[in-house]
């Protein structure tokens, strides 16, 4: 499903190579993990893969079945079905998060040549899917991640996820900054969407996730570039020694 | 509040993407072919009577034309405005200019000109006495049956036809135009035309005063509740040719009313000169909504053609605990000279002022408004939303005055900027005097960028660049919006999208 070969990638404004060249295969209804230590490249990889300004990519290419993902606008992949649930999710004041979600429901539709969802039919959807994510009825009325709270901004990004229906979930450290039973509602927000046409790349830092979210391989990036690739066993391997001993055997 | 409560309708909907997508310029920019009538270009004493026969206007009218017209002579024209220009030719313009079919005023609607009519249904004006559905999909609060909008058009110089003024006239409500009411209430003309805006107020209004040709009357006589919305919709389409319209809305004690201006010009290589006045008088326990979507053509993207727009709009709160609110949209001209004021003179009065301005391209805005606390206990508040765009330059100039009698007295100011791209400018002048101290003013100003982040977000969630705009700036400026009749407010929103179009990437 998500092909990533030999993918190098630079900032764009200086000269400063940070993905030097990553291979990744995401097979659709699997789901990968990649681990890493701080600043190996992860976001970065998470961001070039969804268009975002600032980067340049010097070599490698990326494609979401069969295609290329490089070549279209942020937009384009969102309609594709790439979607990416962001580390740090952004704030538009004034703007409800309802009529967010619709008005992205209904412009991937759009550009897929679909029939747009009517109010009535959103409205029943939206209220089910943010009900098992407890998503209240002042969050859905309040702007998009106005004020939200950590943990709340990250249940909000899964609602996206739930609504949009993408083919392509990448998750960047959506564990992050969860209590314990807001891990869960997330993990299980994630597994029911799990199905064998979809593909999810889970960027986390902590085995806890991947206690909710069983993934089929991990991975390990360090330095721009994916060193070592496992079982689910890897990830327990790094939760109780740290980086240290990977990097040094493949250095 | 439980998840049954919640629609969806705040914000940015499919109808302004669509807006968005099928409209790539000024919508508005057709002309209509028409015969016209034309008098000699320039403006002289004879103009002035001329104007006031084709009004069939009593002769203390022309009278009050012809010194307006004397005064205007010794006046200068404005130049403290963030605005350039080139100079105006006041001789090298047209002041008055009807439709041939007009010159018989026709009795009803029925017998206005086909052509007329059709420009208006085309810019989407009813003038058809029916219920403006409001169409506005899962707006719950919507009434099923639609609401009653009463509209006077005005086509370059002259009122084509006003509707249901038998119905208005049953709440003993007069809506027509302001030359119908020179003629049949001149005791209610001559009392209050020009006691808000004097004579010699200012250059524009001074001009304005010798030349108007047409524009709305309305008197809501007291305790009365007006029982529609009323409209006054103005569109220039003569080359060459001045728009002077002037209106006066009179709310007498303990009513109210809500009245909405709407305005369109085709698009032309030759930028076009339009001044209004605008007067409000509210009395005591009377409230009145003014609302204005200002749509003239901006120019193009060079930043040729476009209307030159000077007004001059003022409320005076005469009466206790009288109320009035503007709120403007102004998203056209190529130069915007505006600031709807209040004179907050009943004790207890209060004012608001809500605004979008939008400049593009080459636009310049230099609006605002003043607020001048006469009475006591007086209250006003003004929510500024000024968006920058292209190489143009938007301006809040504002002035709050609490005088020595205006004890107790309070003024809000919120005043944000947005800044789209870099070649624009954003500047806010707030002047503030305070002359008591009891009196407590308030300025908060931002000035912000639309934020890349922002708008990678909503492009990852499936939005096109232009989409994700629209979306965060209708959002930048929801605090009006929300003060808009509804109908406006989703054509207003359509507008920030369209007005902004191509301001990015
Ligand atoms: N726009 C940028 N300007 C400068 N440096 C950048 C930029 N974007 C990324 N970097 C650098 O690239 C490296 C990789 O950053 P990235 O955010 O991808 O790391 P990460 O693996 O997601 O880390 P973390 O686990 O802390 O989230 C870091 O050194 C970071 O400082
Ligand atoms: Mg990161």
């Amino acid at each position: 499903m998500l092909e990533i070969k030999n993918l190098q990638v630079s900032l764009a404004e200086e000269d400063k190579e940070i993905l030097k060249g990553v291979n990744l295969t995401v097979e659709a209804g699997k789901v990968h993990a990649i681990m890493g230590p701080n600043g190996s490249g992860k976001s970065t990889l998470s961001y070039v893969l969804s268009g975002k300004d600032g980067y340049e990519v010097t070599g490698g290419s990326a494609s979401l079945d069969g295609e290329d993902l490089l070549e279209l606008e942020p937009e384009e992949r969102a309609a594709a079905g790439l979607f990416l649930a962001f580390q740090y999710p952004v704030e538009i004041p004034g703007v409800g998060n309802m009529t967010f979600l619709r008005t992205a429901v209904n412009a991937q539709r759009k550009a897929r040549g679909e029939e747009e969802m009517s109010a009535a039919e959103f409205l029943k959807v939206v209220r089910e899917r943010a009900k098992t994510l407890k998503i209240d009825a002042d969050m859905l009325k309040r702007p998009v991640n106005v004020g939200f709270s950590g943990g709340e901004k990250k249940r909000n990004e899964i609602l996206q996820m739930a609504m949009l229906e993408p083919k392509m979930c990448i998750l960047d450290e959506t564990d992050s900054g969860l209590d314990v039973d807001a891990m869960k509602l997330v993990s299980e927000g994630v597994n029911a969407l799990r199905d064998e046409g979809r593909g999810f790349l889970v960027i986390t830092h902590y085995q806890r996730l991947l206690d909710h979210i069983k993934p089929d391989v991990v991975h390990i990036m360090a330095n721009g570039r994916i060193v070592k690739t496992g079982g689910p066993e890897l990830a327990l391997e790094v939760e109780q020694n740290g980086y240290a001993d990977i990097l040094a055997e493949v250095a | 509040m439980t998840l049954d409560q919640v629609e969806v309708k705040e914000g940015v909907d499919q109808e302004t993407v669509d807006a968005v997508r099928e409209v790539s310029t000024y919508k508005y920019g057709w002309e209509t072919e028409i015969e016209m009538e034309y008098a000699p270009k320039g403006v002289n004493p004879d103009i002035v009577c001329l104007i006031s026969e084709k009004n069939d206007e009593p002769e203390w009218m022309t009278e009050w034309r012809l010194s307006a017209f004397e005064r205007w002579t010794q006046m200068d024209e404005p130049k403290w405005a963030m605005v350039n220009y080139p100079k105006i030719d006041f001789q090298d313009q047209y002041y008055y200019a009807r439709p041939k079919s007009m010159a018989e005023k026709p009795k009803s609607l029925d017998d206005v000109d086909p052509k007329l009519l059709a420009t208006y249904e085309k810019l989407g004006i009813p003038l058809k006495e029916q219920m403006i559905l409001a169409g506005i999909e899962g707006a719950e609060d919507a009434p099923a049956e639609g609401r009653k909008v009463a509209v006077d058009a005005v086509f370059d110089s002259v009122s084509v036809g006003t509707t249901f003024q038998d119905e208005l006239k049953k709440a003993g409500v007069i809506f027509c135009s302001i030359s119908e009411a020179i003629r049949e209430h001149p005791e209610l003309v001559k009392k209050y035309l020009g006691s808000v805006v004097p004579v010699s107020d200012n250059f524009y209004a001074t001009l304005n005063s010798a030349v108007f040709s047409d524009g709305s009357f309305v008197y809501i006589p007291p305790g009365v509740r007006c029982p529609m919305e009323l409209s006054t919709y103005f569109r220039i389409n003569a080359e060459n040719t001045g728009q002077f319209e002037r209106t006066l809305i009179i709310a007498d004690k303990g009513s109210y009313v809500s009245y909405l201006e709407g305005c369109t010009a085709p698009q032309r290589d030759t930028a076009q000169l339009h001044a209004a006045v605008v007067e409000i008088i509210i009395e005591e326990d009377a409230e009145v909504k003014y609302s204005t979507v200002q749509n003239w053509f901006p120019g193009d993207e060079n930043g040729n053609g476009g209307i030159y727009n000077f007004v001059t709009k003022r409320a005076d709160c005469r009466g206790a605990r009288s109320k009035v609110m503007w709120t403007q949209v102004e998203t056209g001209s190529a130069v915007t000279w505006k600031y709807p004021s209040c004179i907050l003179r009943g004790d207890e009065s209060q004012g608001e002022f809500y605004s979008i301005a939008i400049a593009n391209n080459h636009q310049q805005a230099d609006t605002g408004t003043k607020m001048i606390h006469l009475g006591k206990d007086t209250k006003s508040r003004i929510v500024s939303k000024g968006i920058s765009a292209g190489v143009a330059q938007n301006t809040y100039r504002g002035l709050v005055t609490m005088h020595p009698r205006a004890k107790n007295s309070r003024n809000y100011t919120q005043c944000d900027s947005l800044l789209i791209g870099d070649k624009c400018g954003a500047h806010t002048v707030p002047y503030i005097e305070v002359k008591n101290n009891s009196s407590r003013v308030e300025h908060e100003a931002t000035t912000s960028k639309v934020d890349d982040d922002q708008l990678f977000y909503c492009r990852q969630r499936g939005m096109d660049e232009e989409e994700a705009v629209a979306l965060v700036v209708n959002g930048f400026c929801k605090d009006v919006l929300q003060a808009l009749p509804m109908e406006f407010a989703m054509e207003a929103q359509q507008l920030v999208a369209i007005s902004l179009e191509g301001s990015v990437g």
